[in-house]
């Protein structure tokens, strides 16, 4: 058994707590995220809301607490998608042809950014978890101890799945391009929709119909149906609109993310077998 | 160059007919040659002459394309793999990481190489003494210098014991100085065992560094054998000469039977001798005077690497960072 890919994970770990600013800004993005779109927007849908009456019975949320598992998953797909910039520096200054010389094993290098990515997105979850309660989401109501280790657990297990899929397809992007300004302009032009199409800020119900098929198999939307789930309960009325997740629709978006995982690993593994570093 | 079969057990590469190809340009046309096992061993060509190209597929970065090669008894195609076991590479630009430290560098690189952690930890100890970075250990990459960094870049070419070393411009960019103590290093390394396989565009350091030289030109071998070998092929020593009339001079000189060759210059002409150049130069100067023709200026010399070269390629590597002086820019107490 070779465990090249601890070694890829270490070096990368190394780099991130030494880029301060690399690390701070990653931690505080988030942050500011909830605190100024967060805070903004509910205050006025929750105005707009006031209005519309809760049925009896029904959880009602207020929109810092719907948004918020939104900013987890958005923060997720931003940090994982340009995670494998890493890659594609360490091409550019000859870095990689160490790696690609040795005789590691090439899938390792996707492995090990790929742990390294989600140890990332972990972190910041969990930042946001803490700072999104701070400031007045309603995560993990009423939960016993027991039950926010699970939920939390719940959460981090979506979170790794849906960031090491963006990590790979990340890392087989970085390897196949040759300037960091290509790969930006890539990463642009594909976190927009991802993040549009998706239930992370509003609902999909009312969507025209081919944009709503699109963001019920976004993955994005299947992270975040994962979070609502363990952070806000199987059921709840935000916006208006009632929401219930059986388990099965949980194991589902799952499953999913899953199989999004696997055909990007498949991806990057291609674009690496196919890769000439020189 | 030796292609006895008897010698194949003690040849630890072999390249035969390799040929490279980038898109429509041809890099590598046909190149066959081969490393014996404990040599300093030198490829020396102006940029762009293929020497990375051959680099490349030889350290498997690039696949071969057409013809044969193999590292340390083990083909470049079919066991990859076998040939990155055995094989230690410092590239030609620095490949460090700017925000490791010196001992985070060559940890890394054990753990590529799957070094199991005792003789990991052991090795790095012994390398950091050896290119004398003991006081760096904890030291950022970005706060070394150009020196200690090819240094570091060496020890880390080291790390796995490799059976071949290779060096791909291995001064470049570096103080003459610093060049000259690298070039210990690099003979240090090799009387303990480790074959070389260097590249250069520096005269000089493939002069003093290597066993056997190739020269590479447009992808092209153009001639391989000891420095010595290279120089003699000039002839026992070079008479340059600046006369009234350079053609009639060549006419003159040609028919001597000590003369060798005879190119002409811009200014001058260049005389290749087989003789002692100090008996036979009173000769051609009355040869000369008897024609009729006036010298003025005359230069007596050991053919150097750099006249190989201009010889062999026709041209002159430029970049040059010594300073060193050749035939052409021949001028008293020159060179």
């Amino acid at each position: 058994m070779n465990y090249g890919f601890l070694n890829i994970y270490w070096r990368d770990m190394i780099r991130f707590v030494r880029f301060r600013t690399m690390l701070i800004s990653s931690l505080l993005q988030p942050a500011l995220w909830l605190a100024f779109f967060g805070i903004a927007m509910s205050s006025s849908f929750d105005q707009l809301m006031a209005g519309v009456p809760v049925p009896s019975g029904v959880h009602a949320v207020g929109y810092l607490t719907f948004m918020a598992a939104g900013i987890i998953a958005m923060t997720t797909l931003f940090t994982s998608l340009f995670g494998g910039m890493i890659i594609l520096f360490d091409k550019n200054w000859g870095l990689m042809r160490e790696i690609m010389a040795s005789p590691m094993p090439r899938d390792h290098v996707i492995i090990g950014i790929g742990l390294s990515g989600m140890t990332k997105s972990f972190i910041q979850a969990l930042i946001i978890m803490v700072f999104g309660i701070a400031i007045g989401a309603g995560f993990f109501v009423g939960y016993g101890a027991f039950q926010i280790a699970l939920a939390v657990f719940g959460i981090l297990l979506f979170v790794g799945v849906f960031s090491l899929g963006f990590l790979f397809l990340s890392a087989g992007i970085a390897i196949s391009m040759e300037t960091p300004e290509g790969m930006q302009g890539i990463m642009m032009l594909m976190t927009m929709p991802i993040f549009f199409a998706s239930n992370a800020l509003y609902p999909i119900d009312a969507f025209p119909e081919f944009l709503r098929v699109i963001s019920m198999y976004n993955p994005m939307t299947l992270l975040i149906n994962g979070i609502r789930y363990f952070a806000i309960g199987p059921d709840f009325l935000a916006l208006g609109k009632y929401y219930a997740y059986t388990s099965t629709d949980i194991i589902l978006s799952f499953a999913g993310l899953l199989v999004f995982a696997v055909l990007m690993y498949a991806f990057a593994w291609w674009r690496f077998k196919k890769a000439v570093v020189t | 160059m030796a292609e006895t079969s008897g010698e194949q057990d003690r040849e630890i590469i072999i390249v035969k007919n390799l040929e490279y190809t980038y898109g429509d340009a041809k890099a590598v046309e046909g190149i066959s040659f081969s490393v014996k096992k404990g040599e300093i061993f030198s490829f020396l060509g102006p940029n762009g002459a293929g020497k990375s190209t051959v680099i490349n597929v030889l350290i498997t970065l690039l696949a071969l394309q057409k013809g044969e090669a193999s590292v340390a008894g083990f083909d470049v195609t079919r066991e990859p793999q076998k040939v990155r076991e055995s094989i230690g590479i410092v590239f030609q630009e620095i490949t460090l990481d700017r925000d490791m430290t010196v001992w985070e560098i060559l940890e890394f690189h054990g753990k590529l190489y799957s070094m199991p952690h005792a003789e990991r930890r052991a090795r790095i100890e012994e390398l950091i003494t050896l290119v004398q970075l003991g006081g760096k250990r904890n030291i950022r990459i970005k706060h070394l210098s150009g020196g200690m960094k090819r240094r570091l870049e060496i020890a880390r070419g080291l790390m796995t014991r490799p059976k071949v070393l290779f060096l791909d411009e291995p001064t470049i960019g570096l103080d003459p100085q610093t060049r000259m103590r690298m070039w210990e290093y690099i003979k240090n390394v090799n009387k303990s065992g480790t074959t070389i396989f260097l590249t250069t565009h520096y005269m000089d350091e493939a002069d003093q560094l290597s066993d056997r030289i190739s020269i590479i030109d447009h992808g092209k071998i153009i001639i391989t054998g000891t420095n010595w070998e290279l120089k003699n092929t000039l002839g026992q020593d070079l008479i340059y000469l600046e006369t009234s009339n350079n053609s009639t001079a060549i006419r003159a000189l040609t028919n001597l039977p000590s003369v060798k060759d005879i190119k002409e210059k811009t200014k001058g002409i260049l005389v290749m001798v087989n003789d002692d150049g100090t008996k036979v130069l009173p000769v051609m100067m009355d040869i000369l005077r008897e024609s009729g023709i006036t010298i003025s200026t005359v230069n007596l010399k050991k053919p150097s690497m750099d006249d190989v070269f201009i010889y062999y390629t026709g041209k002159e590597i430029r970049d040059e960072p010594v300073g060193k002086s050749s035939i052409i820019s021949l001028r008293p107490g020159g060179n």
